[in-house]
């Protein structure tokens, strides 16, 4: 079974199922530096990945269904900030009011646009890359080479991410918002303004992790397609103690835990049990670092102007 | 006669208030159908037909309304669970693995044990697995957000993908598989089935404890010292603290109870309509529910009327599927779009108020 491990396939995967939850988990880490907490990761991407989908088709062409995956999550993204924002509203149960309208909304149109027989075959796919010198790199090439265009975009964008939040102004002020927005009120700056732009940045990393899942790995949509991933992406971000690269860090972890749970099954383990590995791990990796992670203080607090 | 006017004001103000607590979510249901409509409209559906035929398919017909109030058995029951939860302020979201896990249990106990009466068979299975729904929501998730603050929106999702392969690995070809190929476990003894109270429709005698529970729910929260302990932590954890609570137990106890009932509205489909565990037995109910608790705002007896709502836009919207081909799901965008309004509630507010200004300005303006 030790040979599970030294294959490189294992590793590969485990980046590729990895990516996905890493996007959903930096959007979550912008939502939430600026005190957004925001469930609807699920939603977004789940949306995404439906009009990712329905852009390639229409248009043939991925490119045009990744530009349409990240426009309809910023939509939807919009309409939860609108409510948890502008509206001050509980932000757990305006998430969970997107991620059923996004189930309902992504089944709904998946049955009327294509019927009863899901997307079509012939969807194009998001190229998959191949790096010059690495590739010929034993082990290590096999890994990294031949991913989907995303997981490189994921690594450049987590890079710039964590350069943004904690290298720049902007990201400072972002940061600050979470932590005290009345100080950053005083200070003469627009917190709803900063809110919006931490919550929109975010939904641009969710909806390209809804758009791989469905253009990015495959070239379909099938219901609820997101099966959850947006709730361990956000275990991941906390896991990553609301950081990009530890954000990304813990994704991998989830990532290894799907991987492992896929090669599993060759050696006669129960499909069904080792597909619970993931669900699993990300409730012991909340158990376990619970106690030490240190969430933005106004992290889930609506901020009301006072008048 | 001060005294009788004193009552009218005071019934005129008890009218106001029950006025607004229903104007929220009586104003979202509105909006979310006009929305839906809208939606159909851009999708090249009548709206209007699609609202006709739901409508008669709900309740147009003695089959069809006894049919609609079997659809709400399960909502009632996991709906009164998620309220309980919320009443100490925590998100239950996993409802549909503890009604999973509620269903395996009483097909397990309705299969395996045999020979007693059913007076003691129901009862029986019924409570085993309010246990078991109690424990699933109860020990991970409870002890979890207890004592590591673990958040249970995530936790309590988790445990419900857990309970869905573990339904999996059960029926395909694992322990409580019947013999032959379909995923499916025994069907349950005789004793243990909940009877069928319309010939040919799905309303059973489980439709008794539906009504039952929600009442004995609304005495615990509102009437015992628990209920006011798990309002207490619900409304705040220093007070609690500070009055001697113990929040920990407190949080267990929520999630263990909202969790026993969920896993009684899983038992109860069981006994009720299935007999017998089935793999695709997941119907979304528990996501309801919490669409229940929420429009319901967390009363049990709330939970019952809301319930029927939806039980009418999920029976109607069934119907709506077979007959127009316009499929079900928009009975989900719509359970949705209702508990966004009912989150922003301060829109309807604002737009009650203006409304009100702007009609108290015209009528100075006229006198």
């Amino acid at each position: 079974m030790i040979e599970i491990f030294t294959n490189p396939q294992l590793w590969a995967s485990t980046l590729t199922l990895g990516t996905p939850i890493a996007l959903g988990a930096l959007g979550g880490t912008f939502s939430e530096k600026t005190g957004v907490i925001n469930i609807a990761i699920e939603g977004t991407m789940l949306t995404s990945g439906f009009f990712a989908v329905l852009f390639t088709n229409y248009f043939s062409n991925p490119w045009l269904g990744l530009l349409g995956a990240i426009i309809s999550g910023l939509i939807i993204t919009l309409i939860f900030a609108w409510g948890s924002i502008t509206l001050a509203a509980d932000q757990i149960v305006l998430g969970m009011s997107i991620n059923i309208i996004a189930l309902g909304l992504t089944t709904y149109l998946l049955n009327d646009i294509y019927g009863y027989i899901g997307t079509p075959i012939h969807t194009k796919q998001l190229p998959y890359v191949s790096l010059p010198y690495i590739k010929n790199i034993p082990f290590i090439g096999e890994i990294l080479n031949g991913q989907s265009t995303i997981f490189y975009l994921g690594v450049i964008f987590v890079l710039l991410s964590h350069w943004f939040l904690f290298h720049t102004n902007l990201g400072l002020r972002l940061r600050s918002v979470g932590e005290n927005p009345e100080a950053v009120a005083t200070a003469g700056l627009n917190v709803f303004k900063l809110r919006y732009i931490g919550v929109t940045i975010g939904s641009v990393f969710s909806a390209m992790g809804g758009a791989f899942l469905s253009i990015g790995i495959s070239n379909s949509f099938a219901v609820n397609l997101t099966n959850g991933r947006g709730y361990i992406a956000l275990a991941a971000m906390i896991f990553g103690n609301w950081t990009p690269l530890g954000a990304y860090g813990a994704a991998m972890l989830f990532g290894f835990a799907s991987a492992l749970s896929m090669f599993l099954q060759n050696y006669g383990v129960s499909q069904d049990l080792v597909q619970m590995l993931p669900y699993i791990l990300t409730i012991l990796v909340l158990v376990g670092f619970g106690v030490s992670s240190k969430p933005p203080a106004a992290d889930g607090e609506p901020y009301e102007k006072l008048d | 006669m001060v005294m009788v006017l004193l009552l009218e004001e005071e019934d005129f103000m008890m009218f106001k208030y029950k006025f607004k607590t229903l104007l929220v979510p009586i104003s979202s249901i509105i909006i979310a159908l006009i929305i839906g409509g809208f939606l159909m409209l851009f999708t090249g559906n009548n709206p209007i037909e699609v609202y006709k035929v739901m409508i008669f398919g709900a309740v147009g017909s003695i089959p069809n309304l006894a049919n609609t109030l079997a659809n709400a058995i399960p909502l009632i029951l996991s709906g009164v669970g998620v309220a309980i939860a919320f009443n100490s302020g925590l998100f239950n979201i996993g409802a549909e693995g503890q009604y999973m896990i509620g269903a395996l249990v009483g097909a397990w106990a309705g299969y395996s044990i045999q020979g007693l009466p059913w007076v003691i068979h129901i009862p029986l299975v019924l409570l085993l697995s309010m246990i078991a729904g109690g424990l699933w929501g109860g020990i991970v998730p409870g002890l979890a957000k207890a004592f590591t603050g673990a958040h249970e929106v995530i936790t309590t999702m988790m445990m419900s993908y857990i309970a869905i392969f573990l339904t999996h690995f059960l029926l395909r070809g694992g322990p409580m598989q019947a013999s032959g190929y379909v995923p499916q476990s025994p069907k349950i003894e005789s004793s243990s089935i909940l009877p069928i109270l319309l010939e040919k429709t799905q309303l059973s005698a489980g439709i008794f404890i539906a009504i039952i529970v929600p009442i004995i729910c609304y005495f615990f929260i509102y009437k015992t010292k628990w209920g006011l302990n798990m309002r207490i932590v619900g409304k705040s954890i220093e007070t609690a603290e500070y009055i001697g609570i113990s929040v920990p137990k407190t949080i267990v106890a929520s999630l263990g109870l909202s969790g026993a009932f969920a896993g009684l509205a899983g038992a109860v489909q069981v006994l009720g309509i299935q007999h017998r565990m089935v793999d695709s037995f997941s119907s979304g109910y528990g996501y309801t529910a919490i669409v229940v608790a929420m429009l319901a705002r967390n009363n049990p007896i709330g939970v019952i009327f809301a319930a029927l709502i939806f039980a009418i836009l999920n029976t109607g919207s069934q119907f709506v599927q077979i007959n127009l081909g316009v499929s079900a799901q928009i009975a989900d965008i719509i359970s949705g779009i209702i508990i966004f309004f009912i989150a922003v509630e301060k829109i309807i507010k604002i737009v009650y108020k203006y409304y009100n200004r702007s009609q108290t300005e015209n009528r100075g303006v006229i006198s």
